[in-house]
């Protein structure tokens, strides 16, 4: 961990200035994710800027009939919520299903969506990688890349978006709500808050430098049967090797979004269009484009095969 | 004291202490945070600064220059140490790259330098400050392509390349029924919840270093070696530790690396291994490539076996000796067993929990199912028709205990084994395919010499002291049993210290020796002690008699809290071993059964139940020792399930080098667990008539699992682990 200096925000705007102020300076929350990676110098912050105090820790109704979650909402807060628990089943069992209950009391809700991916060649400061040094090759490329994405890749990077959280809040159209320096506020579509690699795979998403998440917003509830299958190696605590939520209408049509593939959450309107026509003809056009390696080719008949274990439990449920 | 013939009757069998479920004496300072362990034990040596290694950024090579001026300017920094700073160091007899490495690096996160400071964030960040040019070398990293073209290795040194009995070939390809496959086991990490650490301080010339470590003695000694100092100025001190599962049996950089950053700055220092260097710093446990052939009569009876197995570790590094088991286990009258060794230029490769049985009997106990099926029999009737009671290259040689029956026959009992459909995928229960699988277990009794002093002090309590380690596993209660025993006290009568290198040399804690030879030397410092009491008494030695805490010679009797009012009585001795365990075979064994569900969409496999049977002679705790067996049992779903060090062999390193990447099991995955001691005493093994129960319990879950899985299934797999990817796309259908 290099030396940094740290200040306790009071208000937004200021938290935004701080940071876009410094091109050193990094939001912290929770810290979770970005702590441990300070420690082993992932992450070389020079300030940090607690939002900690910054009130945005309430769930609240909007006029439209869904729900506004504030961005330090933690995450065992989020998914005990009975609002939450009654109306978007899929963010409760998406987010239970990550991590500890130890970091799900100190994890938010905005910090869940910005992780940063769990590809080992990130994680390994001596090895080249182009999210952490941009320029410096991918060394998951032809490595051990079991784990990583299969689809949305580039030939700059093949990591996965880690979060489950992530995936629930896709499937139901969640909008991200930030202020900037300047105080002006807008709100960004979850489908275009994460960025797909390309060449600049160090650039994970849709906020400019010194943007603060405020919330996250969700639409009014769409009922359905909501299920969030993760898929993984051990019982507990491991990140998915891939993970369907779906949305499954009693009429058969609904909504998918997939994990553990790219380096998003991965959806396609397309591919929910086919969901009559059962889990295959989903995840063809799923990964009609799909590019994975000889160790994780076989996460393209896994989703096929989670998703039909879902298509089947919401059919007999 | 020498055991060399079976053991009479002696005090121990009146089981007034040794055998009772005592829960472990050191439980409520574990539990309360007062059992402190090395990287806490800084008030002992108070002003501790900290140091940080600098790990090896590449597998092989040189380094070209190095430049540590930053670092020495950071804020904090007291002392930098590389290989240059400390001079010629000598090289453990138990190490096989060095534990500094420079200019020449050996492998992947060899230790390069370590940078001392005042604060643990300090030296941190100081040592990200090294900079460090490298010549690259090309190295070996492939295992399946390094043993195209490996030698054979003797089992021992000198001794032939393989092991024959009668004629292999001829009778395997006369044999109406055979089976020809081949295995794998990754290599795996020990993953124990304390990294290693250490803190060293200086005394003048004397160096007393408190640290983690299974073998007191190989540790105190290889300490002394590469710091060239003689063993006197040398102390290390390991009363509590956090695991070790073999990774700790040998002296470790953390401890090198203290002393020399202690020396450095003048103070004492701290060295804890950050975990994602402690793969690649530390040892693993190789890879195995295993090949079984066998051949049997249709009635089931083995005719021939072989087992060939190839591994690699960096020169002069020792290979996995997965082929043990297959010369003692089953009957056969042509058997060949070989190992392979390739030089590759990963980390050095070592002892993990049962080196050798535990890949071993993963393997060899799948193609037992294997075979099994092809004949149509029950892979329980298989094995009971294939038991020998003699070791079938020596037959004049039996075994000193061997219930191997016993154990499949009652586990087959408490687990419902009859139940088993043997036909499989066929059992459904809702979304899961369920299976049953089983596989004997076994691991060879060892024994070391091992020494104690006791001493029972003015106030009547007895002392024991030993370097003997308690790794979790439980020596301080059964050495304190051991003692009570011996001197008709009851357990809070007696106080155990450990890991002192300055107290008698022990056995130490791996290969699961340690209960019988440590037990064994308190008994011998017993026996010693008794007779000076006895003497002191004026009673006759042979007929004195230890009880109740009183000592009675006939009618004359006197409680021991009076006999050294005058002083302190001490005894000494070491448990020497003579050749009982060349005459006869040594061994325990067990039956492991296992029922899985496999999950009919994402053919992810999850255990619902698991049962061990063990018989490993006299249970000297049962509490102590189903706490093993479980813990055992546990890692055996680690390595069938989930435990693979993922080797990238274009930077020669294992990838996944921490406790994320590595996935160990979590208490969700073990839902049900129940352990049976058979009723045993082995008079061959040692006057405690105990042996071992560690590594037994890990000695075939793995294959368990895996014929658990076939049978839920119907999908063979043979390579460990067995994730979903292995047999996805073979699995039935899905509606």
């Amino acid at each position: 961990m290099r030396a940094f200096t740290y200040e306790r925000a009071k208000d937004p705007v200021a938290a935004a200035r701080a940071v876009a102020a410094n091109p050193g300076a990094r939001f912290l929350a929770g810290g979770t994710n970005l702590v441990d990676l300070m420690k082993i110098q992932v992450e070389t912050p020079t300030h940090l800027v607690d939002v900690q105090d910054l009130g945005f820790d309430k769930i609240e109704a909007t006029p439209e009939g869904g729900l506004r979650i504030g961005a330090l909402v933690s995450n065992t807060a989020l998914a005990a919520d009975e609002r939450i628990r009654r109306d978007y089943g899929l963010v409760t069992r998406a987010t239970v299903a990550g991590a500890s209950g130890q970091l799900r009391n100190k994890a938010t809700t905005a910090g869940n969506l910005l992780q940063r991916t769990r590809c080992p060649y990130f994680y390994d400061t001596n090895l080249p990688c182009n999210k952490r040094r941009p320029g410096s090759g991918c060394s998951a490329i032809g490595g051990y890349s079991r784990q990583l994405a299969v689809v949305g890749t580039s030939d700059a990077c093949i990591a996965t978006h880690p979060s489950d959280m992530a995936i629930a809040m896709r499937a139901l159209d969640a909008v991200v709500e930030t202020v900037n320096a300047e105080g002006q506020t807008r709100a960004i579509p979850i489908a275009d808050f994460h960025r797909l690699p390309g060449d600049t795979p160090h650039i994970e998403t849709a906020l400019a430098t010194g943007e603060l998440i405020t919330a996250v917003t969700l639409p009014k509830p769409i009922g359905g049967t909501h299920v969030y299958e993760k898929v993984r190696d051990r019982s507990s605590y491991a990140f998915a090797v891939v993970s369907v939520a779906a949305v499954i209408q009693p009429d058969g049509s609904g909504r998918v979004a997939v994990g553990g593939v790219a380096p998003k959450p991965w959806r396609m309107s397309e591919a929910e269009a086919a969901l009559p026509q059962g889990a295959k003809a989903v995840t063809t056009r799923l990964f009609a484009e799909a590019r994975p390696t000889e160790h994780n080719r076989f996460k393209l008949a896994l989703v096929e095969r989670t998703l039909a274990g879902v298509l089947h439990e919401t059919r007999t449920a | 004291m020498k055991f060399d013939q079976p053991a009479g009757t002696n005090p121990i069998d009146r089981l007034q202490v040794v055998g009772k479920p005592h829960t472990r004496v050191d439980g409520p300072l574990k539990t309360t945070g007062q059992a402190h362990y090395a990287f806490e034990r800084g008030a002992e040596m108070p002003n501790a600064a900290y140091g940080w290694i600098v790990p090896a950024a590449i597998a092989r090579g040189t380094i070209a220059s190095m430049d540590t001026d930053a670092a020495r300017k950071a804020p904090g920094v007291l002392a930098v140490v590389t290989a240059k700073e400390a001079g010629k160091l000598g090289l453990g007899k138990y190490n096989t790259a060095p534990l500094l490495g420079g200019p020449q690096i050996d492998h992947y996160h060899q230790a390069i330098a370590v940078v001392v400071a005042e604060t643990l964030e300090q030296a941190r960040a100081a040592a990200a400050l090294v900079r460090v040019d490298y010549n690259r070398s090309e190295g070996k990293f492939d295992l399946a392509q390094a043993l195209k073209t490996a030698p054979l290795h003797p089992e021992k040194k000198g001794g032939p390349e393989e092991n024959r009995v009668g004629n292999f070939e001829q009778a395997f390809a006369a044999a109406p029924v055979t089976l020809d496959a081949h295995y794998s086991v990754p290599d795996q990490s020990h993953s124990m919840i304390e990294p290693h650490a250490s803190i060293a301080a200086w005394d003048g010339d004397k160096v007393t270093v408190l640290t983690s470590n299974q073998m007191i003695a190989w540790g105190h000694g290889d300490l002394a070696t590469t710091l060239n100092l003689p063993k006197e100025k040398v102390r290390i001190d390991s009363p509590f530790i956090g695991g070790g599962f073999g990774g700790k049996l040998f002296l470790r950089t953390d401890a090198v690396l203290a002393a020399l950053g202690a020396k450095a700055a003048g103070r004492p220092v701290k060295v804890a291994l950050p975990r994602p260097v402690v793969p690649n710093n530390t040892t693993h446990r190789p890879a195995t490539h295993q090949h079984i052939r066998i051949g049997c009569e249709r009635d089931g009876t083995i005719t021939a076996i072989a087992h060939e197995s190839g591994s690699g570790n960096l020169p002069d590094g020792d290979p996995e000796t997965a082929v043990n088991q297959t010369e003692l286990l089953y009957a056969g009258a042509n058997r060949l067993t070989s190992m392979r060794l390739a030089e590759l230029h990963l980390p050095e490769g070592n002892s993990m929990r049962a080196p050798g049985e535990a890949p071993g009997m993963m393997a060899l106990e799948i193609a037992m199912d294997e075979m099994a099926e092809k004949l149509g029999m029950d892979p329980v009737a298989f094995r009971i028709k294939n038991d020998t009671q003699v070791d079938p290259a020596k037959p004049e040689r039996k075994f000193s205990q061997r219930q191997l029956i016993e154990c499949l026959r009652q586990g087959a009992d408490r687990f419902g084994w009859a139940k088993r459909n043997a036909k499989p995928g066929q059992v459904r229960d809702g979304r899961w395919l369920v299976g049953m699988g089983m596989a004997a277990a076994f691991r060879n009794h060892l024994a070391l010499p091992s020494g104690a002093r006791v001493r029972l002090e003015k106030n009547g309590i007895v002392t024991v002291e030993t370097d003997m380690t308690d790794i979790g596993t439980g020596s301080y209660t059964i050495l304190g049993q051991t003692a009570a025993e011996m001197l008709g006290l009851p357990l809070e009568k007696v106080k155990v210290t450990l890991g002192d290198s300055a107290h008698p040399v022990s056995s130490g804690s791996g290969g699961q020796f340690g209960a019988g030879s440590s037990t064994s030397g308190v008994y011998a410092a017993c026996v010693k002690l008794r007779e000076a009491v006895a003497q002191k008494l004026g009673y006759n030695a042979e007929t004195v008699v230890f009880e109740d805490g009183r000592v009675r010679d006939g009618n004359r009797s006197v409680p021991l809290t009076e006999v050294a009012q005058g002083g302190a009585i001490e005894a000494e001795d070491t448990m020497q071993w003579g050749d009982l365990n060349k005459t006869f075979q040594q061994s325990t064994f067990g039956a492991h059964f296992v029922e899985v569900g496999v999950d009919a969409y994402t053919g992810v496999t999850r255990v619902r139940r698991m049962l061990a049977v063990c018989a490993a002679g006299r249970i000297l705790n049962p509490v102590t020792a189903r706490s093993q067996v479980i813990g055992a049992m546990t890692m055996g779903v680690g390595g069938a399930l989930m435990e693979e060090l993922a080797v990238d062999t274009r930077f020669g390193l294992f990838a996944n080098h921490d406790l994320a990447g590595y996935e160990v099991p979590v208490h969700a995955d073990i839902p049900h667990q129940e352990v049976v001691f058979l009723d045993e005493v082995d008079d061959k093994a040692n006057p405690l008539k105990a042996k071992g129960v560690g590594e037994l319990g890990l000695c075939g879950v793995g294959a368990a699992v895996a014929n658990a899985m076939y049978n839920a299934t119907g999908v063979r797999l043979r390579d460990y682990p067995m994730t979903m990817d292995k047999h996805l796309d073979r699995l039935p259908a899905i509606a």
